[in-house]
């Protein structure tokens, strides 16, 4: 068994800004796990453009965007060991992995991050009925044979989902010689930024199908079809609605899930909200020293939030390794109406800088306000013209009046106009 | 191709056939119309051990399926397949259902299954907390067990394979004819001679005796659909739960499976086309309202994959085996409990091949290859003798199940390999998980590609028709 | 008229521009003065960042982009440019892979390194 002091597993976004925050902390004894081949986790595959507006003020790619961070890590001396996978994680923090250069390893650690991403929902979880036919993937599974591997999985697409991936992956097939011929989103809203919806389906005269979803999914080997239908309020199909398409692939971008089967084995508890761990203001887990970032804590829409809050986690586990735990005082933060999954999910009294409370809304508001409530504390809050739920929403909650709180925080979406 | 014995149907009966008389010296051979053994009812089954309370006293069901139950611990051991005797309960909503119980009971003893006794609602609870509140009784049978149904039918047909059995795969049998000395087959690609043939073709079964014998035996599609729940996380029962059977067959089961995934199914549809194993969404919903009777807080939050598969019904609701006609031998029928039957009428079928071709036993029989344990199911120390022998098995490939490149090629390479992505799936487990091959699958092609040294524009899901990629935009020529 | 759906954030609000002789005379219907910007633009010449991936002599894909915006109309063109193009290693990030895609004065980049 070997041993280090900080341990960070997945070299993505996340696992490379953690790290990167860490060092420059003072932490020297870091590794950072890699899975796949090379570092830069999902953004390998994600050759458009739009990452780093916030971050760098410039429009990159994702491959750009994480060779920045992959540059800064080698500057930095961090050692990033790729095809290695992480197997297992103890609530005392002694880590599993293997890879092909050195075999099985135990490793025990001083504070770890849990940086492992997220995956896709698949066609099982959605239980879309029909065959088992070659033809249906995910959106990025699909993204990586095309950008990864160089090669076309389909020439008739429909698109199931009008999640970021699946709209990226509209205008990919595209532009790469495919024809797409609907994206059906089974919500009355698209999950995906505005952005995206123009560029990838407007720009390409790509019709969006909201309110249906897909019914049937026809082909013995290859797909050779599939029924869309309308959806009522209850998401249920309306008989009668059905529309026949003729395509050879179906692209599934019907959501993210984290990924966190090491932390449910270390004994840490998922919310039910964000599918991730629950932590405090410093990302810190349940688990003394074990903290988690990124996609893996919630999933996020854009990579310069999940720059930004990973490196506050490897900070944070920075200040763990060099002073030592503290202890606390938590107050919960709570979601209150029209609020989902707010992380984090406990603030530590009193404050040692402003907090970022992130969220998502559980529908469409127009001129609303986001709302922080405690006991003894008065939050500013701030009117947005929309909120809705393909876009990731924030409530700061500065220093000082969240030194005075003394109950639950309750985060919550009040004073809409009525139409 | 000259052969003394030409069986029909790579399922779980034929590989169990074709085991048995791998023991003797005989020229045999199995004939599958797949790209791969194990693609129908023998693949899309509960995976249960049934102990054999359910079946008449009397019938080849009974007879074969306590045999069969009675064979299973001893035969995964030997192969090296999962099993686990996790113990069933049958539950009873009403009175009427409870003398259904005393029925089984009673029945399960004819049968000569043992230790079967009849608990209340609230013992039954005090052993499956996720039960019903409604449960007022059940039957409980601590023989019964789980087994990957795939993995067993891969290892009694490479058991077979090592031991001489030829096996093809995509290759159909068009025509079966009588010659005056056995039998003439047309397969897709060769013209067979055999001295006898073993009908094992599950729902084409009725086929292949018209074309010999002349009468019909009528077979049912019937349709089960299912729906499988992730591995990790909240499980809601350790034992299989049974309710009270209807003439539809066993009603809908919740199962924990023998890799620890929970299993609820199967509804029970008659279907015109045997080949039909699109799920429905009226089935898919009538399982989960079925199955909440048994379990209130049913959800599919967890859920990975939801699959149909085709039993192939006998209208006279018993198996048809045994010697049909001269040097034509039969299993048909060989709906639930099939599975666990399958090992005992591979005996009772081997061993009448055998006996009517007058064969006799090898002096050696190769064991089975019972490989390295899964590496998922390895502690460190074994992880690194396996790592030592081959360094592939330090790349995990399926992130959800664990699952080593070097499985993986193992998987192609085996006796009966593994030649498209699902077949890799159900050999390794490698896409059986909850991203359901959204991560591995375009590692799995390319290992597949690799190993098979095609392109991997040829790769397939589950054969011809089935390839993955269309259009290729890598390397140097446009 | 023509109508154009403003990005600049999530409500998305639907612009209205009025052009004569290839200049714009009005816009209507936005909720703030970015969208009056990008409005104007859409209207005219809408520009656009195309990625795509290139065929690599003996190995994997490599990822590209045009160095700036090209005018949308002009999207298909560039990518039979790229289409037509066979990239040999090593490739380092930035390295320019067309000078000028398509008339528009704007080169194509790799966006990422591959070694040999």
């Amino acid at each position: 068994m070997t041993r280090a002091d900080l341990l960070i597993i997945g070299a993505g976004p996340a696992g490379l800004a953690a790290a990167i925050a860490a060092r420059q902390a003072g932490v020297k004894d870091l590794l950072v796990l890699e899975r796949e081949e090379a570092s830069g986790g999902i953004l390998r595959q994600c050759i458009h453009n739009g990452f780093g507006l916030h971050r760098f003020k410039e429009e990159l790619t994702g491959p750009e965007y994480a060779q920045r961070d992959i540059d800064l890590a080698a500057d930095l001396g961090i050692r990033i060991q790729t095809n290695a996978m992480a197997l297992s994680v103890t609530r005392d923090k002694v880590v599993s992995f293997v890879s092909r250069q050195e075999g099985p390893r135990q490793i025990e650690c001083g504070a770890i991050i849990l940086c492992t991403g997220c995956r896709e929902r698949s066609r099982g979880a959605i239980g879309t009925p029909g065959t088992r036919c070659a033809g249906v993937f995910s959106a990025g599974t699909a993204q990586k044979f095309v950008n990864l591997h160089g090669f076309m999985p389909g020439s008739q697409v429909v698109i199931l989902g009008s999640g970021d991936i699946g709209l990226i992956m509209a205008r990919r097939m595209t532009l790469q010689g495919a024809r797409v011929l609907a994206c059906v989103e089974i919500m009355p809203y698209s999950s995906g930024l505005n952005r995206n919806i123009v560029q990838c389906l407007n720009d390409y005269d790509i019709p969006l199908y909201l309110s249906h979803t897909v019914t049937d999914i026809r082909g013995t080997s290859r797909l050779n079809g599939i029924t869309i239908s309308r959806v009522d309020e209850n998401r249920r199909p309306v008989p009668g609605t059905e529309i026949d398409f003729s395509c050879d692939t179906l692209l599934l971008s019907v959501g993210l899930i984290p990924e966190n089967e090491l932390a449910l084995g270390a004994g840490l508890n998922l919310s039910a909200a964000t599918g991730g761990v629950l932590v405090d203001d410093r990302f810190e887990t349940e688990i003394d020293g074990v903290f988690s970032a990124g996609n893996a804590l919630h999933v996020h829409d854009l990579a310069d939030d999940v720059s930004e809050e990973a490196a506050r986690a490897g900070r944070a586990a920075a200040d763990y390794l060099l002073r030592g735990g503290q202890k606390r005082q938590m107050l919960s933060v709570m979601d209150g109406r029209g609020v989902l999954g707010a992380v984090p999910q406990k603030i530590a009294v009193p404050a040692e800088e402003d907090v970022r409370v992130r969220f998502r809304v559980d529908r469409v508001y127009e001129n609303a306000y986001v709302c922080a409530h405690a006991q003894g504390a008065v939050f500013p809050r701030r009117k947005h013209r929309i909120l809705t739920p393909g876009e990731m929403a924030q409530a700061v909650l500065p220093k000082q009046p969240l030194s005075l709180a003394e109950g639950d925080i309750v985060i919550s979406i009040e004073g809409e106009k009525e139409r | 191709m000259k052969l003394d014995a030409a069986i029909i149907g790579g399922g779980v009966v034929g590989a169990a056939v074709a085991r048995v008389l791998s023991r003797y010296h005989l020229s045999v051979a199995v004939f599958e119309k797949c790209d791969d053994i194990c693609m129908g009812a023998s693949k899309a089954n509960t995976g249960i051990v049934h102990s054999g309370y359910d079946a008449k006293p009397g019938t080849q069901k009974a007879l074969f399926n306590v045999a069969g139950a009675k064979m299973y611990p001893a035969l995964c051991a030997e192969l090296g397949v999962p099993y686990k005797k996790c113990g069933a309960l049958v539950i009873a909503f009403t009175k009427e259902e409870q003398v259904t119980l005393s029925l089984l009971r009673d029945r399960g003893c004819q049968n000569g299954t043992v230790r079967l006794s009849i608990i209340s609602g609230d013992e039954a609870r005090a052993l499956e907390p996720a039960l019903s509140q409604e449960v007022i009784a059940a039957l409980h049978v601590p023989k019964s067990g789980v087994v990957s149904p795939y993995e067993m039918t891969f290892a009694l047909m490479e058991h077979a394979a090592v031991n001489g059995v030829k096996v093809y795969t995509r290759e159909k049998v068009l025509r079966v004819d009588r010659q005056a000395d056995g039998f003439l087959l047309t397969t897709e690609h060769h013209c067979v001679t055999a001295g006898t043939v073993i009908n094992c073709a599950g729902i084409g079964a009725a086929a292949v005796r018209t074309a010999l014998v002349g009468d019909t035996v009528r077979l049912i599609p019937r349709k089960g659909e299912y729906h499988l729940l992730d591995n990790t996380g909240y499980k809601p029962f350790t034992r299989t739960i049974f309710q009270c059977p209807s003439v539809m067959g066993k009603g809908v089961v919740i199962t924990p499976t023998a890799h620890g995934n929970t299993l609820i199914g199967p509804t029970a549809m008659d279907v015109k086309d045997g080949e039909d194993v699109a799920t429905t969404a009226d089935a898919l919903k009538e399982a989960l309202d079925k199955g909440r009777r048994t379990w209130p807080q049913i959800s599919t939050r967890t859920a990975i994959a939801s699959f149909a598969g085709i039993r192939a019904h006998p209208v006279s609701d018993d198996f048809i085996v045994g010697h049909t006609q001269t040097g034509f031998f039969e299993a048909i029928g060989i709906e639930s409990p099939g599975l666990t039957a399958a090992p005992a009428i591979g005996e009772h079928l081997g061993k009448a091949v055998a006996a009517y071709l007058k064969a006799g036993l090898k002096e050696h029989i190769i064991t089975p290859c019972v490989c390295r344990k899964p590496f998922r199911e390895m502690n460190f120390k074994e992880r690194g003798e396996a790592w030592r022998e081959d360094p592939t098995y330090g790349t995990v490939v399926c992130r959800c199940e664990h699952v080593t490149e070097a499985e993986i090629k193992k998987a192609i390479h085996a006796p009966v390999g593994a030649g498209n992505i699902d077949a890799v799936k159900r050999r390794t487990r490698a896409g059986m998980g909850r991203c359901q091959g959204g991560f591995c699958g375009p590692r799995v092609l390319d290992i597949l590609s690799d190993e098979l040294a095609v392109s991997p524009m040829r790769i397939t899901k589950f054969g011809e028709g089935s390839e993955l990629l269309t259009k290729e935009i890598r390397g140097g020529d446009i | 008229m023509t109508v154009v759906t403003c990005i600049a954030c999530p409500v998305g609000c639907r612009m209205g521009v009025e052009t004569a002789d290839g200049a714009v005379t009005a816009v209507s219907g936005h909720g703030c003065k970015r969208g009056v910007e990008y409005a104007r633009q859409e209207a005219v010449c809408p520009m656009r960042i195309v990625t795509a991936v290139v065929r690599v002599r003996g190995g994997m894909p490599l990822s590209v982009r045009t160095a700036s915006p090209i005018p949308k109309k002009d999207i298909f063109a560039c990518m039979s440019a790229i289409e037509g193009i066979v990239v040999n290693k090593p490739v380092t990030m930035g390295q320019i892979l067309i000078e000028d895609v398509c008339g528009s004065g704007v080169a194509v980049i790799a966006t990422k390194a591959m070694n040999e």
